[in-house]
Order: structure tokens, then C-alpha cells, then sequence
């Protein structure tokens, strides 16, 4: 990913910081411009998440793009924040530890890098809480 | 608006083809189907490609233009137009050529689909896969599309009881279907043992349970119902032609147990042909891995919520069972190449209207419906084909 593309992102990666729409009172991760359901209705401001939320749905994945192969096996889930949205992301603990409706607690960590000359990538993974 | 029919067909054979390139297979197809219409190059006012990401693949974009210009089209200077939807973009070919017959724009239509996968590492064609979901807030956190999928299996299995071995004979089915059809890039049966025994991809999804990497085009001549009869004695009406989004991503979505998209898509497919779900003898669905086929059986209508595994397990979806899905082999035992499947599909539903799908004919088959799904369920192309 070219440098500009993620520093664009840093805010919203390193703090969880997404969208709240104040007519409907929905939020949004990542961030939108529009509201879906209000569209030119909607009242978009910045929020900042809690970090907190429950394992939707996980997996472990065994096979990886060549960013990823360091790291394989790594636990993948979807996590629903306790203000609403839901995304995906890393859980940081043993494969056999994970399972549907955990805790789970944002953390700051190392997600990635380019290569090995390449810019190294920090954003958010969850661990169990 | 116009009804349109399907008056030729051309399917290369699907598989790792190291000796043949992107040009030499759309031109494969192309030809095929031209010849099977008795349509010569002058005729043919107007082309779609589909195809995912020849950007990636092969470093080349432009994509209309190359097809135009090796099928020794640009002598004419038609309008060729590559369209893209992901996974679907083969569907979406087809459905832009409907349209532009549909409309009365153009008579003589052809609609193709081409993906060259296997001039890139299997890495690298992970990667390029991975575009279709949310580079930023899927891909860039680890995700890859086996990854996705096995997280609707953990849903779907968690919330509504399907087995394991429900989703393998998926597989099962599919590579049995495929041991019929010469175009398949796998032709060996298994069993569901060798799926729950093969290496895992993402939990609880293994090798056997994924969609390959292939290459392959194939192509269609569309042209207006009432000249249907100049081409073919066997013209295939096209009764719908629906196409749905949702979230690219899918933890956005409303359920991690269906693909709301495909309800959709289905839904007006058939309202627009006026046909009930039990009207349907055969189908081609988008099944890139094995859970995907069983959502796709719910959410069509063809089967209850949750009824899909058990169905498949008893055999209702084989050749010969209540519906027969995937005849082709499917993604699964066809293969997938991702932007040539929605119209490889329309080929398969074609030949069993016709008659003519050989050792995989499905009796007396006079309706039949292909599906199509980009990405996770972004985008969902439905096909309502009949005699």
C-alpha cells in the first residue's frame, strides 16, 4: 500500500475513530461520509469507539497473502462494537482460546509490512478480555 | 422492451492452461460462439467482457479494446466494453449485453467472460482476490476470501446446525457432476473424507472445500427473439436479467447466514419472468467455496433456511435429486475463472436446454437459473433461462 494511502487512514487505524450519524444516532467504523439511511439528511461527526465489543463470527486463517505468511496461523474475526458497528480484524490469542460472543478489547499492534524494505503497518487488533 | 434469446455458445476448457494466454482463449471462445450461431464478424454489432482483474493478473487493463482488436473486430470499430464486478463480472457481461439488445440499441450481441489466473504466483493471486473485498478495512487487516467465507460457515454452522460433512458433500456433489463434463478442470471423484482430511485454508474451511485458480473464457451471441430463428432452429430465452448490491464488506452486512443480495437479485429475477421457484429444473450457483452453494440453495428459495445442508446431504441437489445445482461441476470441480464463471454458467443452463449436456443431462430441463456473486455478496447477477 503506498505510504499516503495508509497515513490518510492513521486516525481512524491507530484510535478506532469512526463516524456518528446525530440524526439517526447510528455509528459508523469505518468512518463515512454519508449516512445510508439519512443521506443529505444525516448529521456526520467524528467519533472515537470505546474499543470494546463481542466476537461475531472467527476463523483461523492458514494460508495468507505474502504479507500475511509470517504470521499464519492468526485468528480472524468479526467483531461487534458495543456501540453497534461491526468490523473485522485480528484477535490476538490461541486459535483454540476464541469462540462466538467473547469480550474482546481493542489493542494497539503491529498489522503488517511491505516487504522487507517496505513501510511496517500499526493499527488495531482485539485481544479476549 | 425487447425479449432477448441466447443463439450461440462458446466454453473453452477450464483449467491451469500454461500454454495458452488471455488473448488465445477469448478468441477460443469468441469463435466457438460465433460459429455455434453461424454469425459472421460483420454481423456483430456490439461486445461486453467481463473480467475481474486482468490489472493485476497480467498488468493489463484496457481490456475492451485488446478483445476487440484480436478478435479482428476493430476492422468494424464497434463498441467493446470491459465491465467488472469481481466474481460477478461475467454475469454482469452478460446482463449489459441483454440490456443493449433489450433497449434495441444493438441486434447482434456478444457477451464474453476471460480470466487468465496462472501467470501469477498463488500469493499473488490471493491478492489480486482480495480486491474484491474492502482493501482498507478487509484485506489490509489480514482477511482473505476463504478467510470470509469460513466465517459465514462458523455462522451458518453455529446458528442453524449445519455439519461439517453436510458442507464437504458439496464437494462431493460437485466433483461428481464435474467427472461428466470434459470442460472441468478436476474430473475425479471424491469422496466426503477427502475434503474433511484435506489441509485447512481457514477454519472451518480446508482445500477441498475452496474454489481453484483457472483460467478460461466463455462467450454468448445475444440477439433480439424475434430474429432468434435466423441463427439457431434451438434459441434459449432469456425471461430475466436481475442484478442487486449490499456492503462490500461483509461485516457490514445484515446477516453473516445469507447473502441478502442474492435474495434480492432472485427475487426480481422472478417476478420479471413471472415464474414460481418450483418452475426452475436446474441451476448453476456461485459456489467459490462450499458453504457458499448451501447459502445460495436457501437464499434462492429453492430450499428452507438451514435446510440447505441436510438437502444436500441427501442428495436433492445431485443430478437426478429434486433440483440439480451446479451440472458443470460448479466452481468448485469446473473451476473459477472469476470473471468468465457467470457466463460459463449461462453456457452450462444453455446446453441442458438444449439437450445437449450429454452424461450431466438433466431430463426434460426447460427452465433453468444461473447465479452469480461478486465478492462476498456485494454485487449478485440472476439468470432466468428457458426453452
Amino acid at each position: 500500500m503506498a505510504v499516503p494511502r495508509f497515513w490518510r487512514n492513521i486516525p481512524n487505524r491507530y484510535n478506532l475513530v469512526g463516524s456518528k450519524c446525530d440524526n439517526c444516532n447510528t455509528f459508523y467504523f469505518p468512518p463515512r461520509i454519508v449516512c445510508p439511511p439519512c443521506r443529505r439528511k444525516g448529521a456526520i461527526r467524528e467519533y472515537e469507539f470505546e474499543g470494546s465489543g463481542e466476537i461475531v463470527s472467527y476463523t483461523t486463517i492458514y494460508s495468507a497473502p505474502e504479507n500475511f505468511t509470517k504470521m499464519t496461523p492468526y485468528v480472524l474475526a468479526i467483531v461487534q462494537l458495543d456501540e453497534g458497528p461491526k468490523l473485522t480484524t485480528q484477535i490476538v490469542c490461541d486459535p483454540s482460546d476464541v469462540k462466538i460472543g467473547a469480550r474482546v478489547k481493542s489493542v494497539f499492534r503491529k498489522l503488517g509490512e511491505d516487504g522487507q524494505d517496505g513501510v511496517i503497518y500499526y493499527g488495531t487488533k482485539f485481544m479476549l478480555a | 422492451m425487447r425479449e432477448v434469446a441466447i443463439v450461440g455458445i462458446g466454453c473453452t476448457k477450464f483449467g491451469e492452461m500454461w500454454n495458452k494466454s488471455f488473448r488465445d482463449l477469448f478468441i477460443e471462445a469468441g469463435l466457438m460462439a460465433l460459429r455455434d450461431a453461424e454469425v459472421s464478424g460483420a454481423q456483430i454489432e456490439a461486445l461486453y467482457g467481463g473480467n475481474m482483474s486482468a490489472g493485476m493478473f497480467l498488468e493489463q487493463e484496457h481490456i475492451g479494446a485488446l478483445i476487440a482488436d484480436f478478435s479482428g473486430l476493430t476492422s468494424n470499430n464497434i463498441p467493446s466494453t470491459r465491465v467488472e464486478a469481481a466474481c460477478a463480472s461475467g454475469g454482469l457481461a452478460l446482463r449489459s449485453g441483454i440490456i443493449a439488445v433489450a433497449s434495441g440499441y444493438h441486434d447482434v450481441v456478444i457477451s464474453a467472460g476471460i480470466e487468465k489466473m496462472t501467470d501469477v504466483g498463488a500469493e499473488k493471486a490471493m491478492d489480486a482476490l482480495a480486491s474484491a473485498a474492502d482493501r482498507e478495512w478487509e484485506a489490509e487487516v489480514g482477511a482473505t476470501f476463504p478467510g470470509l467465507y469460513a466465517m459465514m460457515a462458523r455462522a451458518h454452522m453455529h446458528e442453524l446446525g449445519t455439519t461439517r460433512e453436510q458442507i464437504a458433500q458439496v464437494a462431493v456433489k460437485n466433483h461428481y457432476h464435474g467427472s461428466m463434463n470434459p470442460r472441468a478442470q478436476f474430473r475425479n471423484k471424491i469422496t466426503i473424507d477427502t475434503v474433511i482430511n484435506s489441509p485447512l485454508v481457514a477454519d472451518p474451511l480446508r482445500l477441498f472445500d475452496c474454489s481453484p485458480i483457472t483460467d478460461g473464457a466463455a462467450a454468448v451471441v445475444l440477439v433480439p427473439a424475434e430474429r432468434a430463428k435466423e441463427f439457431t432452429d434451438t434459441p434459449i430465452y432469456v425471461k430475466a436479467a436481475t442484478q442487486a448490491s449490499d456492503t462490500i464488506s461483509l461485516h457490514d452486512r445484515r446477516s453473516l447466514t445469507s447473502i441478502d443480495a442474492t435474495i434480492i437479485a432472485a427475487d426480481r429475477a422472478f417476478k420479471m419472468a413471472r415464474l414460481q421457484r418450483s418452475q426452475i429444473n436446474v441451476a448453476e450457483v456461485h459456489d467459490c467455496f462450499t458453504i457458499a452453494e448451501i447459502m445460495a440453495i436457501e437464499d434462492l428459495g429453492f430450499f428452507e433456511k438451514g435446510a440447505g445442508g441436510p438437502a444436500t446431504l441427501a442428495g436433492e441437489t445431485a443430478i437426478g435429486g429434486k433440483i440439480p445445482i451446479n451440472t458443470s461441476g460448479g466452481l468448485k470441480a469446473c473451476g473459477h475463472p472469476v470473471g468468465a464463471t457467470g457466463i460459463k454458467q449461462a453456457v452450462e443452463i444453455v446446453e441442458q436446454l438444449r439437450g445437449d449436456a450429454g452424461k450431466r443431462q438433466v431430463d426434460g430441463a426447460e427452465v433453468g437459473l444461473t447465479h452469480n456473486v461478486g465478492g462476498t455478496g456485494g454485487t449478485v447477477v440472476v439468470h432466468i433461462l428457458a426453452r
